[in-house]
């Protein structure tokens, strides 16, 4: 029998090494997984953990799906250290690449390249204003946030399968639901050529040292952060818990939204019913398996999008179905979860007592 | 069939979905526990269901691979949770997520299959009134299951001295444990038997309710089911009333769209998660009310012996 021991303090050396004891668990997990649907194990690692790291393209491309996860990741960590339950950025994305696809579709060839500017900040006045039903319903009526958050997941996708499929439907698409592409005008600028990657890897860097900076350096960050450690105590302060919940959810909302802003004036270009791919939800794991730190974020984010891209790879090269990534995504999570549980305690080995 | 018999038949089916899966987790509620993965355990149910009617034709097979499947996700929640003190929210999200992942995953190869006929079942005599006949008394049995689901929890919790242990670990699992209950292995049996509602649930709505499998099917109604407990004050008359509403509303949007309303689809489609929306905003105004009937350590951890 083990019994679980309570430490006096958080472990730090489990705090960094519980992620890699996940990881190491999901990957034993998911051999066993490729054992058992009769693949070759080492080939299926080698498309999950090498080939998304062989080449510069191949690196590229892992930058191009880690910048929104990373983006959403940042605004959720703002949330969830200050225990605001917000699960719904995979709305608050939609609705950013909506408004951002509103403004990309107004765009004539002969527009500014400043439109970009303009398109950004649609996408994160689309994500602020969806994360902010949650708020106002949270504030006003104590709605439950994750219910609410979750819900308007739905919303917004059947908003988006409305445009798609309605008014904003490209005339000459052959009856796709897509809108036309979008100018080139449009396309956020790229970092380099031969790769895919934008400026918004660029941003959502900054977003790093910005939190970084807010949670660490300032006395707002601090504020923001008591609330969910201590709400007595942050009452006692006069930290405002009201103000709290409207920053996580307007800074994550619009970290959200400006993602997926990205995502449609990047790499998709147009407006389709795929651009809800699940960012949303796997960012969750990113900030949790990046400890809600901003540079382990950076780590957790390029992780994921390696199980991303394993999962694509997965498809074409060993005929699994697409969705592995998402049961490597979930026990991830699950397996990071009961390391966790390393932080707080001690695990002892003690004999039953005998029967006497 | 007249159209609103038939409104009134359906809305009884659909409601009964989100009643079998709202009353397992107002089960694992009242135990102090929230779980969080009812999404992901009725999507693994819904597959698990639908596969074992397809390889053995028998629905009562497919029920019981269902409600295991359900279960078994619930106990590895509940070990998580009760024994490793992991964040509730967190590990049921982390359940919600594996199981859309790996329902979809291990449900490729059912997307085309097709379950073989079945009988209708009708009550002799009653099925024959007209009007009120097909609406309410040819109904798959297990919506009579559910309403009889609803009423066995009134009369357990309330009644029974189980249900006022049960109860008791959900409000104060310190006096619980005190008076010498294992709390633990309670929580974990109303986290397991919610969970196996829940795979109930999950599974009438692929082998009956569909009847198909496609990869998230379940669509949010294990989180409309979270949303009902709440509505419902923790009450289960009350969450099969709210059941049967969110039902009909669901139903609303054929309806609507039978009747010719010049509505796009993709707004009555919205109908349910929007009703959701309204219907919890409405009921948490009064934090005194939702507290009344709140089980009072519902998501606090609860460790013996620190």
């Amino acid at each position: 029998m083990f019994r679980l021991e309570p430490r006096p303090q958080a472990s730090a050396f489990w705090s960094l090494a519980s992620p890699l004891l996940a990881l190491a668990v999901t990957v034993v997990i998911g051999t066993l997984l490729f054992l058992a649907l009769g693949k070759d194990p080492v080939r299926g690692l080698q498309v999950f953990f090498w080939e998304p790291v062989k080449t510069p393209y191949a690196l590229g491309e892992l930058m191009v799906k880690a910048t929104p996860l990373l983006l959403i990741a940042l605004g959720l960590a703002v949330c969830f250290r200050s225990n605001v339950w917000n699960i719904g950025a995979e709305g608050q994305f939609v609705i950013g690449a909506i408004f951002a696809g509103g403004v990309a579709l107004l765009a004539g060839k002969d527009s500014s390249r400043w439109i970009v500017l303009a398109i950004l900040l649609a996408g994160l006045a689309g994500g602020m204003l969806w994360a902010g039903v949650t708020a106002l319903l949270r504030d006003r009526f104590n709605a439950n946030e994750i219910l609410v958050s979750l819900m308007l997941v739905y919303v917004a996708e059947q908003l988006l399968f409305y445009l798609v499929f309605g008014p904003w439907k490209d005339p000459g698409g052959f009856n796709f639901p897509q809108t036309r592409t979008f100018e080139s005008v449009t396309q956020v600028p790229r970092l380099m050529q031969g790769s895919r990657v934008s400026i918004g890897l660029l941003v959502a860097l900054a977003g790093v040292a910005v939190l970084w900076v807010y949670l660490f350096r300032t006395r707002a960050g601090f504020a923001q952060q008591v609330g969910g450690l201590a709400p007595a105590a942050a009452r006692y302060a006069g930290f405002s818990s009201r103000r709290a919940l409207w920053t996580a959810l307007l800074v994550s909302g619009g970290a959200a939204g400006v993602a997926g802003a990205l995502e449609v004036a990047g790499p998709i270009g147009q407006l389709t019913p795929y651009v809800p791919a699940g960012y949303g939800f796997a960012a969750i794991i990113v900030a949790f398996v990046g400890r809600l730190h901003p540079v382990g974020m950076v780590f957790s984010a390029i992780l994921m999008s390696m199980f991303y891209i394993g999962g694509e790879l997965a498809q074409s090269r060993l005929g699994l179905p697409k969705s592995l990534t998402g049961v490597f995504q979930g026990l991830l999570l699950f397996t990071l979860l009961a390391c966790d549980t390393l932080l707080a305690y001690r695990v002892r080995w003690a004999a039953l007592p005998r029967a006497a | 069939m007249e159209s609103y018999a038939l409104l009134l038949a359906a809305t009884l089916n659909a409601g009964t979905v989100l009643a079998i899966a709202a009353l397992g987790l107002l089960v694992n509620e009242k135990a102090g526990i929230v779980n969080l993965g009812a999404e992901g355990m009725m999507l693994c149910a819904a597959l698990a269901g639908f596969a074992t009617v397809v390889h053995t034709g028998s629905d009562a097979l497919g029920f019981v691979a269902g409600a295991a499947a359900g279960a078994l996700l619930a106990a590895v929640f509940g070990l998580l949770v009760i024994w490793l003190n992991t964040n509730q929210y967190a590990t049921g999200l982390a359940l919600s997520l594996f199981g859309a992942g790996f329902s979809a995953f291990a449900g490729t190869g059912y997307v085309q299959a097709k379950l073989p006929e079945r009988a209708q079942f009708s009550i002799p005599v009653l099925g024959d009134l007209p009007l009120v006949g097909p609406a309410l008394f040819r109904q798959h049995p297990m919506v009579y299951a559910a309403i009889a689901l609803a009423l066995g929890l009134v009369w357990f919790l309330y009644r029974s001295r189980a249900g006022l242990v049960l109860r008791s670990v959900g409000e104060s699992p310190e006096s619980a444990h005190a008076l010498g209950y294992p709390v633990r292995r309670i929580r974990l049996l109303a986290v397991v038997a919610g969970g196996a509602l829940c795979g109930l649930a999950g599974a009438y709505l692929a082998v009956i309710y569909t009847p198909l499998w496609v990869e998230g099917m379940v669509a949010g109604r294990g989180w409309i089911a979270l949303a009902l407990t709440t509505f419902a004050t923790w009450r289960p008359a009350r969450v099969l009333l709210g059941a049967y509403l969110f039902g009909g509303v669901t139903m609303l949007q054929f309806h609507l769209q039978g009747a010719g309303v010049e509505v796009a689809s993709q707004f009555l489609t919205m109908l349910p998660y929007v009703a959701t929306i309204v219907v919890l905003a409405l009921i948490s105004r009064n934090p005194a009310w939702i507290r009344v009937n709140m089980p009072a350590s519902l998501g606090k951890p609860f460790h013996p012996g620190s």
